[in-house]
């Protein structure tokens, strides 16, 4: 019987009552690497994080080695030999090489053994082919050498697990390769690895076996051999694309452009964006993490500056954007990230929805609100978009669920009657049923005549609601699907593959 | 952060009940508080009583409100937000009013100042004697305050410069600045109108009560009811989300700091008026009580709190605990620990609730 390293027996974790992973069970093979598949929101991270520590289950058992396996911290995880590179590398920038690796256990004890630590890391730069010395300071280095420093600091304590979440999203294509070497010169020396990624190349090129993960449980595995691209997209996202209900479209769009970008550039962010939004159009705007696809909204938006290009809105020139600009111009932005950049949490709903607006229910000189119109339009636009609420003074924004929270955010920037929408991740966290209230929403939006720019990395949900979809990869548009003759597998197979280029 | 969350964990279950520390944190606690102190130090000592006693609380309230209202507005835009350099403003546009106003300077003491000669002579300064000097030194006090405060809150918006720092460094140097224009002495010889604002009345009715009620509405008016009110405490609870939401937080944050500069301005002319004197260290040894008055009222140190009723009601505490403690003529090193550990106790409930609410 080959050995198994890491038996996972029907874990089941929940967040707050929501299941988020339920009854995943596999084995996996001391020496094998297993790649670990699924949409966003699909259970990856939840179920590598309860093998690092990080959570604890609510059901279920892992076995390592054979023996039973319950981490209470990260610490437990590694102590037991089970390495993470997680996707957002935690190194410290203001640290050298060295420092990064020791860090959690320098030698010497009390008094640090500077020689030997340099010696050390030497020795390990050397097994990754890096040549540089120990002492060089991590804000120094490129993403692809930052992420091998990472690897290093993993094989300090010797795993016999290496757990890679979304390694190569930073990484350019020689980068990846070099990864690509290095992770099968683990696997000749027994080492066992998890691989986590969105690019189904990539998968095929490097894993020997393959878990899919759907809602939280296991639609497929076996050999990766056995699976083509294909099948791995059907199992990742269901036999039944459109299954999802999406409200009908009935509004045509126009053919008056409200907002043009031309050779729009960011250098290290975007590259030559050119696109049109016509109006009552919803545009979809996919890329997975790093596309540069939320970055461009921001541009767009003001928050964030751009290098050069230029940007019409309404047919007007718009040079020096910034959020209030946009504001004056009706548009409106629903930021991927509502805790951070879209809500008051320790305000009130009244605070919250009232926000974009106030300069229009203020008399002009003195700028004295006028709360009772205000009031009447607050609870209208609440009524419309049936956010559940008791008070709108008393109840505090950050005891609301995700669902609420967002139409909230919504709310904001509906009460400034915007022309132009963007909306980043509009789904995001959010349940099944909430789901499809938010494309109705958006729908009735763009019928009213106002222009829709949906991001997202969930690509059936733009198949089902956009009139057009552009792809971005790498800081650019490397494709666009028009007018809802989408052929799934085409624009699937389109989304999922890494751009070879670059 | 990790190793503070155990016990800052057990004492929050301890502080178990929700409505325990709402009780705790509710600005009528304190308003409580000052009543049963007041209570209970009456058969100890009845002086406190007394009209001259009451008179005391008041005249110590009064000012320390006008000035504290400034440090409120700065609290609650958030962000670490805070002024330090509200008594080196006050000592500041407390010089600088004074050379305008006095009409006799002493060439004894104030003869090496860089000013003898060019703004200041034995016979005072260039508005001495002037019907004019005190409508002038008023407006250019609160000129100086306002432009001392922007200086701060351009440093904290545009410079994104730590307000901690900032302030501080404001602080050292308007102090230092004030002193040398002064050579450390006071300015004597300010005329009776000046004086009059500080100390007189109007049908019984102190000027500083008017002044003080008048900006204490202004001010209450501006957070409850207007637009910048609005900027004032999106900015606090969360400053990424106004900006995108498109409050011009920048523009906030100075006006914040400048108001405070205002009140300060403001306050000097009160505390130079009473003392009969500028002086570059008025109310050096303040900033204790002024930010006690504030954070005790229900201001957060956190940012997107803060009330002016809420201010009134720590400064009265203020007022009443150091007059309280004065009879009973404990030191004022006593009185100032005392004082400290009163605030240490209020930011640790503010800091309770800010966890529990994040939990």
């Amino acid at each position: 019987m080959a050995n198994i390293a890491l038996e996972i027996n029907d874990i089941s974790k929940s967040f707050f009552g929501v299941y988020v992973i339920t009854d995943i069970s596999f084995k996996l093979e001391k020496g094998n690497i297993l790649g670990l598949i699924g949409e966003n929101g699909a259970g990856k991270s939840t179920l590598v994080n309860i093998v690092g520590g990080i959570h604890q289950v609510d059901k279920g058992n892992m076995k390592l080695f054979g023996k039973l396996y319950a981490p209470k911290t990260p610490r437990d995880a590694l102590e037991k030999h089970i390495s993470f590179v997680h996707q957002e590398l935690n190194l410290f920038p203001n640290l050298s090489i060295a420092d990064n690796i020791f860090i959690e256990k320098y030698p010497g004890g009390s008094v640090i053994k500077h020689s030997e630590m340099k010696k050390r890391t030497s020795e390990m730069l050397k097994w990754v082919d890096l040549d540089i010395s120990p002492s060089t300071l991590i804000e120094k280095l490129s993403p692809g050498q930052r992420q091998l420093v990472e690897i290093v600091k993993c094989m300090r304590i010797n795993p016999d697990i290496i757990i890679f979440d979304e390694p190569t999203t930073s990484l350019a294509s020689k980068e990846t390769e070099r990864l690509f070497k290095l992770i099968k010169k683990l696997k000749s020396e027994g080492k066992t690895i998890i691989y986590i990624s969105h690019i189904l190349t990539d998968i095929k090129k490097i894993t020997d076996d393959l878990v899919v993960l759907m809602d939280g449980k296991i639609t497929d595995s076996g050999k990766t051999d056995d699976f083509s691209i294909n099948r791995m997209i059907k199992s990742m996202l269901g036999r039944d694309i459109m299954g999802r209900k999406y409200p009908d479209k009935i509004n045509k769009s126009d053919e008056e452009v409200v907002l043009k970008v031309e050779n729009l550039s960011e250098p290290g962010i975007i590259r030559n964006i050119n696109f049109e939004l016509h109006k009552g159009e919803i545009l979809g705007l996919f890329g997975l993490m790093g596309s540069g696809r939320t970055e461009l909204t921001r541009v767009l938006f003001g928050i964030d500056p751009y290098k050069e290009g230029n940007i019409y809105i309404h047919g007007k020139k718009e040079n020096k954007l910034s959020p209030e600009k946009s504001i004056k111009n009706k548009i409106g932005f629903v930021t991927e990230n509502r805790n951070e950049e879209g809500l008051l949490l320790e305000g009130n709903v009244a605070e919250n929805i009232s926000l974009v607006s106030l300069p229009n229910y203020s008399s002009k000189i003195l700028k004295f609100i006028n709360t009772n119109k205000q009031k009447e339009s607050i609870n209208e636009i609440i009524e419309r978009l049936k956010i559940k609420i008791g008070s709108t003074e008393k109840q505090l924004v950050r005891s609301l669920s995700g669902g609420n929270q967002q139409k909230i955010v919504i709310a904001k920037w509906l009460m400034n009657k915007p022309s132009i929408f963007f909306i980043d991740e509009p789904t995001r966290g959010i349940d099944v049923g909430v789901k499809y209230e938010l494309y109705c929403i958006l729908n009735k939006l763009a019928d009213s005549g106002a222009s829709i720019l949906v991001v997202s990395s969930e690509i059936e949900e733009l198949v089902g609601i956009c009139d057009r979809i552009l792809i971005m990869s790498k800081g650019e548009i490397s494709s666009e699907f028009k007018n809802r003759e989408f052929d799934n597998e085409m624009i699937l197979t389109a989304a999922f593959k890494q751009k070879s280029m670059l | 952060m990790a190793s503070i969350e155990k016990p800052l964990n057990k004492l929050i279950k301890l502080v178990h009940v929700d409505s325990f520390l709402r009780m705790f944190l509710s600005q009528y606690f304190i308003l409580i508080l000052s009543i049963l102190i007041f209570l209970v130090m009456w058969p100890v000592n009845p002086n406190i009583a007394s009209p001259r006693a009451l008179m005391n609380i008041l005249e110590n309230l009064l000012p320390l409100f006008i000035i504290a209202i400034g440090q409120m507005y700065v609290l609650i835009i958030g962000d670490g937000g805070i002024d330090l350099s509200q008594p080196s403003i006050i000592g500041m546009t407390s010089v600088i009013g004074a050379i305008f106003l006095t009409n006799s300077v002493n060439e004894l003491k104030l003869g090496s100042s860089v000013l003898w000669g060019t703004l200041l002579g034995p016979d005072g300064g260039p508005f001495a004697n002037s019907p004019l000097a005190t409508p002038v030194a008023i407006l250019i006090m609160i000129i100086i305050g306002v432009l001392i405060g922007s200086i701060n809150g351009f440093c904290i918006a545009k410079f994104k410069m730590p307000p901690f720092m900032v302030t501080l460094v404001t602080k050292e140097l308007f102090l230092y600045i004030a002193i040398w224009l002064t050579q450390s002495f006071n300015i004597t010889g300010l005329p009776d109108s000046f004086i009059e604002i500080g100390r007189g009345s109007i049908w019984t009715i102190p000027y500083v009560l008017i002044i003080a009620a008048v900006m204490g509405v202004i001010a209450s008016i501006i957070l409850k009811r207007t637009v910048l009110g609005k900027w004032l405490y999106a900015t606090g609870i969360n400053s990424r989300t106004a900006r995108v939401s498109g409050v011009p937080t920048n523009r906030v944050i100075i006006f914040a700091y400048a108001f405070s500069g205002f009140c300060c301005a403001v306050g000097s002319i009160i505390y130079s008026g009473r003392l009969l004197q500028g002086s570059p260290t008025l109310c050096r040894a303040m900033l204790l009580d002024i930010i006690g008055a504030t954070v005790i009222g229900g201001t957060s140190m956190f940012g997107g709190r803060g009330r002016v009723s809420g201010v009134l009601i720590g400064c009265l505490f203020f007022a009443l605990m150091g007059t309280v403690l004065n009879l009973l003529r404990l030191s004022p090193f006593i009185i100032n620990m005392v004082k400290g550990l009163f605030i240490l106790t209020v930011a640790l409930l503010d800091v309770i609730r800010l966890r529990r609410s994040e939990s």
